[in-house]
């Protein structure tokens, strides 16, 4: 290879950056119209199947008879809720874990999730609230379970490893709580039971999905805008601080947001199992390397939801609530990080 | 662009590390922190780059306390290589690299061709450059370290601060990433400060020695000033005969153990069996 020949290094460096934008842009298109096509599936098919032709004329605002009820009322609050719930879960879960460099800190695992729901559940059935009240106490159920396990693992230092066993204890505790509540409720039905255990986006109805949008608009953004930092963040905290990052702002700023976003969707959907333990390492394997992965988690999070949501309806023999459904893709992949975990003989971290 | 320390006491919750460091780094030149384990040579440098908030006492660049510049505008003068940074999986040599760009960017900036410029510069610099496309993952140790100095470099600092640079490396490594950093001096007149275990090492690539003993300074200056029986057996506890390096002509130790020595050298050094 003479030099001549041989294209100049930035000409050759700036080549390849632009080809990985290229692959990464198409990657998010790819999830987009997947999203799409998955939201077009579950609109058009359910126990009867309406005509797309029908479907946009309920979407324009038309009143179709037969369709306006089964697509304006049934399909489209719930494709909403599913969709949106699974974008807060898959980025809040995967902002965490790129936080904490380990997949095994995610949200539900380490008892945010479980938190907001147990708060959701005491709003409810003891205190008798509805609506935007029981997501305010979600959220700061949240907060109060993240920096629980924040204090209760800190001895000089946050190590990962105590980190997670400490929520994952914490998550435990939580769990049985709600449980617990549950069962002293006056009167419950099966399927409201099975949204607080397992999650669910059954009954949803259009009002509930205006404030998760503007919880996805407000945290989504938060989070999005330290996608930068968080990546600095994944070379270590040392070399990170090294590169001007503040890590104390940002780890506060990333924790609020990430737990904005999944406490708010808790309060509406009940803790989806293992949507926001998912979405980022499945993101993370469709990306390039060192891609962030934040917007495709989110993507991933919603596709998730709605085809686990569909399933759960309409694949299965007897109708399942979505977390039972991500419950079974997610549990085989909590086994396998543990055990690769043993097989490499490290600690959790 | 000088960076100085005064009166520097810190350490990790009750346990104090630093007590008391007075040390000016000499702009231009390569620097060397040796001592013993524990000794404070990393908290010494994650002081020096706002990674550790002094108890008392300050670190000054340019007569200005570092904890009044802005993280990202320090991170534009001083670098620092920490020991053992994290290469996220399967990510390229190009990719870590174009990290060091980071404090030059704002909040969504876009890659400018001054970045790539750069990147370009640290690769090159480094001998980096037809390993862009790898994996950092596939790379021997060597190759590793020379792209995490090219992360550093690409950051295009002033002052560069390297801690243990060449733990883990094989010697033929050890002394393929020092001449690279003597290069950068040389060509760049990047001011390099680095904690260095290997005293013979330190000795002859360091324009000045600073050997720090429990959290004290101990001795600085030139290796023949620093590099003394004495003070090894003062600052490690360990018996040596230093002489000239035949291959530098700077000062090199020579340990005495209990064992693997000719008969009397031992016992006339007061540490034979």
């Amino acid at each position: 290879m003479s030099p001549l020949s041989a294209p100049p290094l930035s000409a050759r460096l700036a080549a390849s950056r632009s080809a990985g934008l290229r692959h990464h842009r198409r990657l998010l298109t790819l999830l987009s119209l997947l999203l799409l096509a998955a939201a077009a599936l579950t609109l058009c098919l359910g126990q009867s199947v309406t005509p797309p032709a029908d479907v946009l004329r309920v979407l324009a605002g038309q009143s179709v008879p037969g369709a306006s009820f089964t697509v304006g009322t049934l399909r489209l609050p719930r494709l909403l809720l599913a969709a949106m719930a699974g974008m807060a879960f898959g980025l809040g879960g995967a902002s965490v874990q790129t936080l904490l460099r380990n997949p095994l800190a995610s949200p539900d695992i380490i008892g945010i999730t479980s938190g907001a729901a147990t708060a959701a559940v005491f709003g409810i059935v003891v205190l008798g609230l509805g609506g935007v009240p029981v997501q305010l106490l979600a959220v700061a159920a949240g907060l109060g379970v993240a920096a629980l396990v924040y204090l209760l693992s800190w001895r000089g230092g946050v190590a990962g490893a105590r980190l997670i066993l400490v929520g994952i204890g914490l998550s435990a505790m939580l769990q049985s709580a709600t449980a617990y509540i549950l069962l002293k409720a006056p009167a419950w039905s099966l399927q409201e039971a099975m949204r607080w255990l397992t999650g669910s986006v059954n009954g949803a109805q259009l009002a509930q999905a205006l404030p998760l949008l503007l919880a996805l608009l407000a945290f989504g953004a938060l989070l999005l805008s330290r996608s930068r930092d968080l990546e600095a963040m994944r070379l270590g905290d040392d070399a990170a601080a090294a590169l001007g990052v503040r890590l104390g702002r940002v780890r506060l700023l990333v924790t609020l947001g990430a737990v904005g976003l999944i406490s708010t969707a808790t309060a509406l959907t009940g803790p989806i199992s293992f949507v926001a333990f998912l979405a980022g390492p499945i993101a993370a394997r469709i990306c390039a390397p060192g891609r962030p992965v934040l917007l495709p988690a989110a993507l991933v999070g919603a596709l998730l939801v709605v085809l686990g949501d569909y399933a759960g309806q309409f694949l299965l023999p007897a109708r399942y609530p979505v977390g039972v459904v991500t419950g079974v893709l997610g549990a085989p992949y909590l086994i396998y990080l543990i055990t690769r975990v043993n097989r490499t003989g490290g600690g959790l971290a | 662009m000088t960076l100085q320390t005064q009166g520097l006491v810190a350490g990790y919750g009750d346990r104090r590390i630093l007590h008391g460091i007075d040390l000016s780094i000499v702009p231009g030149q390569i620097t060397a922190i040796v001592g013993a384990n524990a000794c404070g040579k990393s908290t010494l440098l994650r002081c020096m780059t706002r990674l550790l908030r002094p108890e008392a006492g300050e670190v000054r660049l340019d007569g200005t306390s570092i904890h009044r510049i802005a993280p990202r505008a320090l991170a534009r003068r001083v670098g620092l290589l920490p020991q053992s940074p994290v290469a996220p999986e399967g990510i390229t040599v190009a990719d870590l690299v174009s990290r060091g760009r980071h404090p030059h960017q704002g909040l969504f900036a876009r890659w400018r061709p001054e970045d790539e410029t750069a990147l370009a510069r640290a690769l090159e610099a480094t001998g980096t450059e037809a390993l862009a496309d790898r994996a950092v993952d596939e790379l021997s140790g060597g190759q590793r370290q020379r792209v995490w100095i090219a992360m550093a470099l690409a950051q295009e600092t002033d002052i560069l601060l390297l801690d243990e640079p060449t733990t883990y490396l094989d010697i033929a490594h050890q002394v393929e990433v020092l001449d690279l950093l003597c290069d950068l001096n040389r060509n760049r007149g990047t001011t390099v400060v680095m904690v260095l275990h290997d005293l013979n090492l330190a000795a002859r690539y360091a324009d000045r020695l600073v050997a720090l003993r429990d959290g004290r300074l101990h001795a600085e200056g030139s290796a023949e000033e620093v590099l003394t029986e004495s003070n090894v057996e003062e600052v490690f506890g360990l018996k040596s005969r230093i002489i000239a390096d035949p291959v530098s002509g700077r000062p090199m130790m020579l340990p005495l153990g209990r064992h693997g020595m000719l008969a009397g050298i031992g016992l006339a050094a007061g540490v034979g069996a």
